[in-house]
């Protein structure tokens, strides 16, 4: 097992793991809500034959757990781009909540993110289109971290509207130069992923086939 | 060399201060007044701290209240952790809360601060008597006039900003400068405030190094954002506001300010509560007059038993 690439994202350290080495474009994998990252390539992602990389958000894996929570997913999207910076251009593979955080990123850096791909994994959803009630999040103090309690907490409820979520998709397809710059794989349907999915540059496919695609684009 | 201690008219240092933990985050916090007296919780705006009710609090403070304020999570003496959001300001000033009594207390807060107890009172009535929200109440955002492709390159230039200053900011530091220089930078955002007073702000809310003052903020803040909060939602939720409430607005538009006029927020208000409008004041309206607004908070607050 490679030791993980050191990366520092203001007050934290995070933890990228290089799960294979390789020519060309690397893929860039964003676990889910509470995961780490994986320490062999996953099988389904066979159809890559570059490098991969795999990123610990903040509170998880390996990354920095910090103190008193505060956790966003802007503030994950720079977590990712922190990665991005470090390798280079990149394609994206996004997991539950990695997907929204693969989206975020898609739309603010257009020219360095060729190609996201939204699978589906935990805190896909996160808590909805519009805000629930009131609420201050106190997680549970007997909690073990890692993940961070409080990031579980946090990013099961942070609101992420469908004209949040479009305006990032929008900014993809406007902006990268690629026809197809996000691609579904997910099968869940929160209701910012439903507001993608009609969006234009937005396809949805396997995993596979996804990769496939990206493979070729330059 | 040796600086005076800068004084202005009327400021008054807190009588005590202490640090409370907020899940493990180090939280500043200051008391005006007699230890036993009804306790007021007072919240700042972004980019202050506690200091700047210097003048304010102490006018509370003379009439019967313990006043207790506190600096925000990266302002003034609050420690610098990792990450920020709005749950976390709120439950911030929650665990203040939680020091000061568990019974229904008074509270006044200041644009973000505003905003922060809003949330706070909304997510725990129980805990507040009466509320005083100066220029922190919801306004209707107005997007800028553009045709949608140009807004799309907008935003991604604000989205693409934001990450370098986040790729950058490991190694971030204030700018150090002279107590003057911090002075008429501050002033630059907030021209409506003396240069005495703003030298007096340096005084208490920066730092002094070999190299010059700097701010004691956390340099990774950053003005402005970029979330999926809307102002809309707050707005919606205002008829439902479970505590006696008066909103204090400047009329005097500012950039820092939230931009809330009177007439748009009126349908929202909860029955009862009312938006008082000072012509000749901006967003800082308790620094631009502490004793007409200290004086209808206190008058507010007896009139309903806070």
């Amino acid at each position: 097992m490679t030791p993980p690439v050191w990366l520092n994202h203001a007050k934290v350290r995070l933890a990228l793991h290089p799960l294979r080495g390789g020519a060309g474009r690397a893929l860039l994998l964003l676990h889910g809500l509470g995961e780490r990252s994986p320490v062999e390539p996953p099988e389904v992602l066979d159809a890559w034959s570059g490098p991969i990389a795999a990123l610990d958000f903040t509170g998880h894996g390996e990354s920095t757990v910090p103190t008193g929570g505060g956790y966003t997913a802007e503030v994950l999207m720079g977590d990712a781009d922190a990665a991005l910076a470090h390798l280079g251009q990149a394609t994206l593979v996004g997991r539950g909540l990695g997907a929204y955080v693969a989206l975020l990123l898609a739309g603010a850096r257009p020219e360095e993110v060729r190609g996201a791909v939204l699978c589906d994994g935990p805190g896909l959803a996160g808590g909805g289109a519009r805000p629930a009630s009131a609420q201050i999040v106190s997680p549970d103090p007997a909690a073990v971290p890692p993940p961070d309690p409080f990031a579980l907490a946090e990013l099961a409820r942070d609101v992420r509207p469908p004209e949040h979520a479009t305006a990032f998709a929008r900014q993809a397809a406007v902006l990268s130069g690629l026809a197809r710059p996000i691609t579904i794989c997910a099968l869940e349907r929160a209701a910012w992923l439903r507001a993608v999915a009609e969006e234009p540059g937005v396809e949805e496919s396997t995993i596979s086939e996804a990769l496939a695609f990206y493979a070729t684009v330059r | 060399m040796v600086e005076e201690a800068v004084i202005y008219p009327g400021a008054r240092r807190p009588d005590r201060s202490r640090f409370v933990d907020s899940s493990g985050v180090r939280i500043a916090v200051y008391e005006w007044g007699d230890e036993r007296a009804r306790p007021l919780l007072l919240a700042h705006g972004g980019f202050d701290f506690a200091g700047t009710f210097d003048v304010f609090a102490p006018l509370l403070a003379e009439a019967g209240w313990r006043v207790v304020s506190f600096d925000h999570r990266g302002h003034g003496d609050s420690e610098h952790p990792a990450l920020y959001s709005w749950d976390a300001d709120v439950r911030d000033a929650r665990a203040v809360l939680d020091s000061v009594s568990h019974k229904p207390v008074a509270m006044i807060g200041h644009s973000k601060g505003g905003a922060l107890l809003t949330q706070l009172i909304e997510a725990h009535p129980h805990r507040a008597s009466a509320f005083v929200n100066i220029d922190g109440l919801p306004g209707k955002r107005r997007h800028p006039d553009v045709a949608d492709h140009e807004r799309t390159r907008l935003v991604a230039a604000e989205l693409a900003h934001w990450l370098d200053h986040r790729r950058r900011s490991a190694k971030k530091e204030r700018k150090p400068g002279t107590v003057d220089e911090l002075a008429q930078r501050r002033g630059r955002m907030n021209p409506r405030l003396s240069l005495p007073w703003l030298r007096y702000l340096v005084s208490i809310g920066a730092r002094r190094f070999p190299d010059g003052w700097r701010w004691k903020i956390d340099p990774t803040l950053r003005f402005g954002g970029f979330g999926p909060w809307r102002p809309d939602w707050s707005l919606e939720r205002l008829p439902g506001f479970p505590v006696p409430l008066v909103g204090v607005v400047g009329l005097v538009h500012e950039e820092m300010g939230w931009g809330t006029h009177p007439d748009k927020i009126l349908p929202y208000l909860p029955p009862g509560a009312r938006v008082e409008a000072f012509a000749d004041a901006g967003h800082f309206v308790h620094i631009e007059k502490p004793r007409e607004v200290a004086d209808l908070a206190l008058r507010f607050f007896e009139s309903v038993g806070a």
